[in-house]
């Protein structure tokens, strides 16, 4: 039984690859992570067209940064806290839900998130906010295994899209902001037993655990130079955006959080090894193969928190098997995703925290002074919002952050589990008119954290755009200027459109290969996750969510 | 019930300012004000009246809206309240505090306030209307808008000015602003929205319609708006 199943699922799985276009199978749509379709109904000649097909309203409110599925005209989401539900991908309509009810108390730093589901054959497969991880039937929404991946109450949670690679789940844990210990680990798809787990921060005897330095002497918690000799073991470095796969190299690559605490890096002297870093992991074992640390000693949340892109590109007149990686810390990268070699590192915004790369490709660190404003803010040059890569252009495309910057500040904080562990806060600076170099002091009204319709930052505080970048070069191809910042990602297709949004609610459609916008529409509400695009009854679809509503747009019959 | 700052022992407020900047800074701002429609440090609360409401909403939060539920224990949670109820020190401004009743009459009077400013439905609609503008800013604040409007200007409200296509031109403040519009109430207090594709010019002012009144009132004046001010809290 158990061995037809498995004989089953992976003849579904080979079977995807022809149905790819029209399916969309995994968060980012393929395992190079290039969230681009060769779906080419819909085309800058007829977008002019693009009409409403159906809605689906989410019962919970709540942010939703879910990307669906689609396969064979069935669209699986999930929707807050921890609900799976099935619809007809030409219509909306729901054939079933699935309700999980999570066991403890979540804690997450964010709200109630998930990012969306994996699968396998007849397997949906979840992550739960209280750290589980849980196999669906895709048929009927009932249960078939569950398992505990980590405890809650110290402030573990899942909100990653599994990656399903063979006949693994993979996942990721979040509480980046909870003082976790962060780690990725495989799950048997047909049973849901563990099979390897990788921790993001390494315990004593491992390779990376020197980067945790020793503290000085003279540090005791209670003063303003507390450091923490345990560090390392709530040393943050969660995951909670889906990496990739090569089956070339057998490696999976996943991006990881800053370290904890976030804002206090006099607590955990050292580079805190393998925070805000890539790693890359033997599929088979979980072995770490190589890493790159984009930020060593992260002070400013800076997750590297991103999709890796497994592109082959031309680099210097040469081919590269390349990894393609646009950091929160405002740097683009190209790596050889064979070795982790540092190819290329350059700002795609205003970067003051760091004035280049050494020979090796570390960071130069330039940490600016109290009261000073960091660039790239919080938020940084970009985030978790997928990026998107068109085979056809050989551009990257992704949404950036500009003339955001932020005013840090430390705070010593003891570990307690299940506590907060920010060790530090942060402002929007937003200059002077008098003097830019000044913020307006206790800019009220200005806030840390934006709500509603309204764009009380505005150009004062910065503002989003998308880029097209050449990854040979790192050179912007164009930018596509907005107001409001923006927290969406992109996908593109093979008739060269590009769909994206942003904090504004407005649903944009760009050419590719200019930025030129040639179509929008105002859906009324912020948008907070990457659009995919996929096929159902020989029609071509894009999907979006905006506040609690999903829109699915298609041409007139 | 809010209860007399006095009766929060120092210790319980110290301890508080503490957990503060540890677990709320990063969303409220140091200065209780970095949640949009919240001012913690203005001792009036939308979801919350006695010391034990607030205990109550630190420990449910508002999970949709994106505060985290806390678990404190009830010391944690004791100072915390003491802080939130004397938080207001932080941004107390230079000036000694005035009288509100006096400072009303400077607001209708001397200042000619309502020549721009409208509160509980009497004056102009050319300045924002300030009848809850207690419960949203600080003492700090205000004495700093009064004497230095243009470089207090919150960067929402900046000055407008468009001519459309066919040639009319408009001046207001603004209320918001997309990529593509742009949303502004006119001299009148009319609601004006402006596709920017039919904008002829669009520009956008940093300096403010406001006039200083450094040296124009006495530092008691000063003093007495604020305390008024300070005191407009809507009708919650
Ligand atoms: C992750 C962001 C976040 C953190 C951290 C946070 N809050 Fe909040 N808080 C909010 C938001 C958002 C609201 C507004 C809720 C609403 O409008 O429904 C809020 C509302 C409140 C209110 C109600 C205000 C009113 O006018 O009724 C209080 C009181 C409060 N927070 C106190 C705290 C305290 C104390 C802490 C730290 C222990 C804290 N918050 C931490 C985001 C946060
Ligand atoms: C000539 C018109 C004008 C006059 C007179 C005027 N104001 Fe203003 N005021 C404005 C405008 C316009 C704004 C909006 C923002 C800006 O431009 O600074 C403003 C902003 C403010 C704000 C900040 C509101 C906020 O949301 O933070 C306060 C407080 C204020 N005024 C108080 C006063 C007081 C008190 C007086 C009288 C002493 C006064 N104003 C006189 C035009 C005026």
């Amino acid at each position: 039984m158990m061995l037809r199943r498995y004989l089953l699922a992976t003849a579904l799985a080979a079977g995807w690859m022809a149905a790819q276009s029209a399916n969309w199978t995994t968060y980012n749509g393929d395992h190079a992570s290039h969230r681009y379709s060769t779906l080419a109904k819909i085309t800058p000649a007829n977008v002019k067209n693009l009409a409403l097909s159906w809605v689906y309203q989410s019962p919970v409110a709540g942010s939703w940064e879910a990307t669906p599925l689609v396969l064979d005209g069935v669209m699986y989401i999930t929707q807050r806290p921890n609900d799976v539900v099935a619809l007809d991908a030409a219509t909306g309509r729901v054939f079933w839900s699935y309700r999980y009810n999570n066991q403890e108390d979540p804690r997450v730093c964010c709200g109630a998130n998930n990012r969306g589901l994996g699968v396998l054959g007849d397997s949906l497969f979840m992550g739960t906010l209280d750290a589980s991880l849980v196999a669906i039937d895709r048929h009927n929404g009932h249960l078939l295994w569950k398992t505990r991946v980590a405890e809650a109450k110290a402030g573990y949670s899942i909100t990653v899209a599994p990656l399903v690679v063979k006949d693994k789940v993979i996942v990721g844990v979040g509480g980046g902001e909870w003082g976790v210990r962060g780690f990725i680990a495989a799950y048997s798809a047909e049973t849901g037993k563990e099979l390897w787990r990788f921790y993001t921060v390494p315990g004593p005897g491992e390779p990376g655990h020197e980067t945790w330095l020793p503290c000085p002497p003279d540090s005791p918690s209670g003063s303003k130079d507390y450091c923490d000799p345990d560090a390392w073991k709530h040393g943050g470095g969660s995951v909670w955006v889906t990496g990739s796969y090569d089956p070339a190299t057998n490696l999976t690559y996943w991006g990881t959080g800053n370290a904890g605490p976030d804002y206090n890096p006099t607590q955990r002297p050292g580079d805190n090894l393998y925070t805000a870093s890539v790693v890359a992991l033997d599929t088979d074992t979980g072995k770490l193969r190589w890493h790159y640390q984009f930020t060593p000693g992260d002070r400013y949340d800076y997750d590297a928190v991103q999709v890796p892109v497994l592109a082959d590109i031309q680099f210097q007149g040469k081919p590269v098997k390349a990894m393609l990686w646009a950091n929160r810390n405002g740097n683009f990268y190209v790596l050889d995703r064979t070795t982790g070699k540092f190819l290329l590192g350059k700002p795609f915004v205003k970067v003051n925290w760091m004035s280049g790369f050494d020979a090796n490709g570390r960071p130069i660190q330039t940490p600016q002074p109290q009261g000073l404003p960091t660039y790239p803010g919080l938020q940084g040059g970009t985030n978790w919002y997928s990026p998107s890569f068109s085979p056809r252009t050989g551009l990257m495309y992704f949404s950036i952050w500009e003339e955001q910057g932020i005013l840090f500040t430390q705070i010593p904080v003891v570990y307690k589990e299940g506590t907060g562990f920010g060790g530090g806060g942060f402002g929007p600076f937003v200059p002077s008119v008098d003097d830019p170099k000044k913020g307006i002091p206790n800019a009220a009204g200005v806030p840390n954290l934006r709500r509603g319709p309204i764009n009380d930052w505005t150009e004062a505080a910065g503002h989003g755009a998308m880029v097209a970048l050449d990854p040979a070069t790192g050179e912007a191809k164009w930018k596509f200027k907005m107001t409001d910042v923006t927290d969406v990602g992109a996908v593109t297709t093979a008739s060269d459109l590009l769909f994206t949004g942003g904090r504004e609610g407005y649903m944009q459609v760009l050419n590719a290969r200019t930025g030129e916008l040639l179509w929008k529409r105002n859906l009324g509400a912020q948008m907070l996750n990457s659009p995919m695009t996929f096929e159902a009854g020989g029609k071509q679809y894009v999907a979006v969510m905006a506040g609690l509503s999903l829109f699915v747009f298609g041409l007139p019959e | 019930m809010q209860e007399h700052p006095e009766a929060y022992p120092r210790a319980d407020i110290e301890y508080g300012a503490r957990l503060y900047a540890e677990q709320c800074d990063r969303c409220h701002g140091a200065n209780g004000a970095g949640v949009s429609g919240v001012n913690l440090a203005s001792g009036r609360f939308r979801s919350a009246t006695t010391d034990g409401q607030l205990k109550m909403v630190i420990t449910n939060g508002f999970p949709t809206a994106g505060m985290p539920p806390f678990r404190f224990d009830n010391a944690d949670l004791t100072g915390l309240v003491a802080w939130l109820r004397n938080m207001n020190s932080i941004d107390r401004g230079a000036l000694k505090p005035g009288d509100a009743d006096r400072g009303r009459a400077v607001f209708e009077g001397r200042g000619a306030c309502q020549s721009c400013h409208r509160v509980k439905g009497k004056g102009s609609r050319k300045g924002p209307d300030l009848s809850d503008i207690g419960t949203l800013r600080s003492a700090g604040y205000f004495e700093r808008v009064l004497v230095d409007p243009n470089g207090q200007l919150l960067p929402i409200n900046r000055p407008v000015h468009v001519v459309t296509r066919e040639g009319k031109a408009v001046d207001g403040r603004r209320l918001n602003e997309d990529t593509y519009t742009v949303q502004m109430t006119d001299g009148e207090g009319h609601l004006q929205s402006f596709s920017k594709a039919n904008l002829k010019e669009f520009k956008v002012s940093t300096k403010s319609a406001m006039t200083s009144y450094k040296g124009e009132l006495k530092p008691d004046e000063l003093a007495d708006l604020v305390a008024y001010m300070l005191s407009l809290k809507g009708n919650l």
